[in-house]
């Protein structure tokens, strides 16, 4: 968490009895931070990762509810740098706030859980891509629907690229399922967080 | 340009901080004042203008809280008697060697805030004198003069 950095001008050596700052220390004073900004209301966005068959997760939630889910490949340093420009630059790691989130989350990995029940905070995504994002929660467990059907639902049939753009740039992917959606032709797609991400879970849930 | 997240900032200077509490406040109170340092920037973190110092803004966080301590302390009545082999009074106090604090503790406050900036932080004599206030040679003296005694005080130690 916090890295040493040694005092540059400490030429008179009389500081070397000083205690050093170790990880005990360092963890506790971010928990004691953590605790304080929550308290004050200004821990604006609070993260974790977790683990899970298709790699690393990083979950970002708002006071309002889970705002951002992104895979390793996705580079979670510039994820975390993005959320600091499009929603507030008050983040810090705080895994107390995604408890909820990461149970769900393992629950469904462990085929035990088909539905996400947490709220969830959609202001990374606007417009056209925000209704496509809400028609993504009806296509059910187990379920898939063509990019040319989810653009008819969403009101507009000849959207299809939009569809798969909306797809692409889902700040909520696993929780908000655009993996479910797939080609006419019944192939895969793209997916955001690569093709073999996207064959884990719709294996996962035919046979779970 | 865009601000890091707080995450990166705490990582970054958390230590610096860190070690100017320690050496402007003593042990008991300086995980208090790290504390309060950034909660208070976390909160006006969004309105730091782009470009700034980081260190130098956290630095003076931390000159303002760790004062909020000197004068609570001033007002707090003082035992007349210290406890024989008093043990450490909490966590905070783990690992500092006997007598450094107490050789800190015997300068005046701004020598202590000078040595603390200069000589841990690494900062200019100009910035650290915008801190404590008055002229970049005063700052420059009280150092010098803390840094002496300090010299003096734990040599002494030493060859007891």
């Amino acid at each position: 968490m916090m890295n040493e950095r040694r005092a540059k001008v400490d030429e008179s050596g009389l500081f070397a009895a000083l205690p050093t700052i170790d990880e005990e220390v360092s963890r506790r004073l971010h928990r004691r931070l953590v605790e304080a900004a929550n308290a004050a209301g200004v821990l604006d966005v609070a993260y974790r990762t977790i683990d899970t068959p298709v790699g690393a997760l990083l979950l970002a939630a708002t006071q309002k509810g889970l705002v951002r889910v992104a895979y390793a490949s996705q580079d979670h340093d510039r994820v975390l740098d993005g959320l600091a420009r499009d929603v507030s630059p008050r983040i810090l790691q705080d895994p107390a706030r995604l408890d909820r989130v990461a149970r769900e989350i393992e629950e469904y990995f462990a085929g035990r859980r088909r539905v996400f029940g947490v709220p969830l905070d959609l202001q990374l995504s606007h417009g056209f891509r925000r209704t496509v994002l809400s028609h993504l929660r009806e296509i059910g467990y187990g379920q898939t629907a063509s990019y040319a059907a989810v653009a008819k639902a969403s009101g507009n049939p000849k959207a299809v690229r939009a569809v798969g753009s909306a797809c692409a740039s889902n700040p909520l992917p696993v929780v908000v399922p655009c993996h479910r959606v797939v080609r006419s032709d019944g192939t895969m797609g793209q997916y955001v967080g690569g093709v073999e991400a996207k064959d884990a879970l719709l294996t996962l849930e035919a046979t779970a | 340009m865009s601000q890091k997240p707080f995450e990166e900032i705490v990582a970054e200077h958390g230590p610096t901080v860190l070690r100017v509490c320690r050496a402007v406040l003593g042990p008991v109170d300086a995980e208090d004042a790290w504390s309060e340092t950034f909660l208070a920037a976390l909160s006006a973190y969004p309105r730091l203008r782009a470009g700034s110092n980081i260190e130098a803004w956290l630095v003076t966080v931390a000159h303002r809280k760790a004062l909020d301590h000197v004068r609570a302390a001033s007002r707090r009545p003082i035992a007349t008697n210290e406890l024989p082999e008093r043990p450490a009074r909490d966590s905070g106090s783990a690992g500092w060697e006997s007598g450094v604090w107490k050789a800190l503790e015997a300068l005046p406050l701004k020598q202590r805030q000078t040595i603390a900036y200069h000589y841990l932080v690494g900062m200019p004599y100009l910035q650290v004198a915008q801190i404590v206030g008055g002229s970049q040679d005063a700052a420059r003296r009280a150092a010098a003069d803390g840094i002496a005694t300090l010299r003096q005080t734990l040599l002494k130690g030493e060859s007891r």
